[in-house]
């Protein structure tokens, strides 16, 4: 298992690569991921990696929270969150932008920007009705959802998990497999090729990919390897 | 350092500093690098350029010309290393930012463009 680092999402251009293709790229811009806590199997029952990330002033963090960073020998952060990882950490070790060097692609989680209350069409690509063919105020509905004692219900009411209409985005969401098109460790910049979710500047969290398809996988072990 | 800091410096590597002034209606020859297998050689595209769409890295250019009586467009990045250089032909004129109307002219009418009424603000180049 590998680190999981926070950064933010600045937002997307181009770059030219290999051959002057035109690479479009999402910049993250790395914050510096401090190891605030270590479990471990002894102590925890578990053993991963606790780091706290993005500043904040005292004053709007808590006492215990401060403490609990300031034992790290950082000063107190906005966020935290654990991840399991092998190799060994500190507490108190910063992990950046350089822990992608050697890698070659990457799985980036983000909240992805809400959509508001969304139709089938919007929502669940739905095709809807037809514009034309005596077809009234029902465009974009989503048509019939089942009988009630099809196996759609069977009990008198529609089965659980019916694709309706409803609140859309505004949910945690994992891209797997990214390129890392370059990693700039003075900046602390990684370039992925592709979308990532979420807004500019939401925090979005890297891995490297976990579960390659085989092509891929064999340029990962390259890439580690040199 | 702000976002879009960020990413104008990412920009500024790819962004070509040499580009001479282009304007719509200008006939252009465009130096496009060709890779064929192992070779790489430049052929040249000469036509109205008749819209530069979007800036900054984004930025498009789409050249015009005639050949056999069929028209032939072709659009670029402007900044694409896939492009050696712009050289300037002659200067059109035109009125307006997107030559469109150019596709629906046949014959003379189609040529009729040319000679820059006041050119001094080209004259100086690069402004």
């Amino acid at each position: 298992m590998g680190v999981e680092i926070a950064g933010k999402k600045v937002g997307m251009t181009r770059v030219y690569g290999e051959g002057n293709v035109s690479v479009p790229v999402t910049v993250i811009e790395v914050m510096p991921n401090v190891v605030t806590q270590i479990r471990t199997e002894d102590r925890d029952g578990y053993s991963a990696v606790q780091v706290g990330y993005d500043d904040i002033k005292a004053r709007r963090s808590t006492i215990p929270m401060i403490a609990h960073d300031h034992k790290a020998g950082t000063g107190p952060k906005r966020h935290h969150r654990e991840f399991q990882a092998d190799g060994e950490f500190e507490l108190g070790q910063t992990l950046g932008a350089e822990q992608f060097e050697k890698v070659a692609f990457v799985d980036v989680i983000g909240q992805s920007k809400g959509k508001g209350f969304a139709g089938t069409m919007k929502r669940y690509g739905y095709k809807g009705q037809l514009a034309t063919h005596g077809v009234e105020r029902k465009h974009r509905s989503p048509g019939s959802i089942g009988g009630h004692a099809s196996n759609a219900g069977m009990s008198g009411r529609i089965k659980k998990g019916k694709r309706m209409a409803g609140h859309m985005g505004d949910e945690r969401v994992t891209v797997r497999s990214l390129d890392v098109v370059r990693v700039d460790t003075d900046k602390s910049l990684v370039l992925v090729k592709g979308p990532v979710p979420g807004a500019n500047g939401s925090i979005v969290v890297m891995r490297p990919s976990i579960r390659l398809r085989k092509t891929k996988a064999a340029k990962a072990a390259e890439v580690a390897a040199s | 350092m702000g976002r879009q800091q960020i990413l104008e410096d990412i920009n500024a590597e790819s962004l070509k500093t040499d580009i001479p002034l282009l304007c719509i209606g200008d006939t252009i020859k465009v130096h496009a690098r060709i890779v064929e297998g192992e070779k790489e050689r430049i052929q040249i595209f000469e036509g109205v350029l008749i819209s530069r769409k979007g800036r900054g890295i984004g930025e498009m250019i789409t050249v015009r010309r005639v050949v056999d009586n069929e028209g032939v467009e072709r659009t670029w990045p402007i900044n694409s290393p896939l492009i050696a250089k712009f050289e300037i032909v002659r200067r059109g004129d035109a009125r307006r930012a997107k030559l469109y109307f150019l596709r629906d002219r046949v014959g003379k009418s189609r040529r009729l463009r040319d000679r820059r009424r006041g050119m001094k603000h080209v004259t100086t180049d690069k402004a």
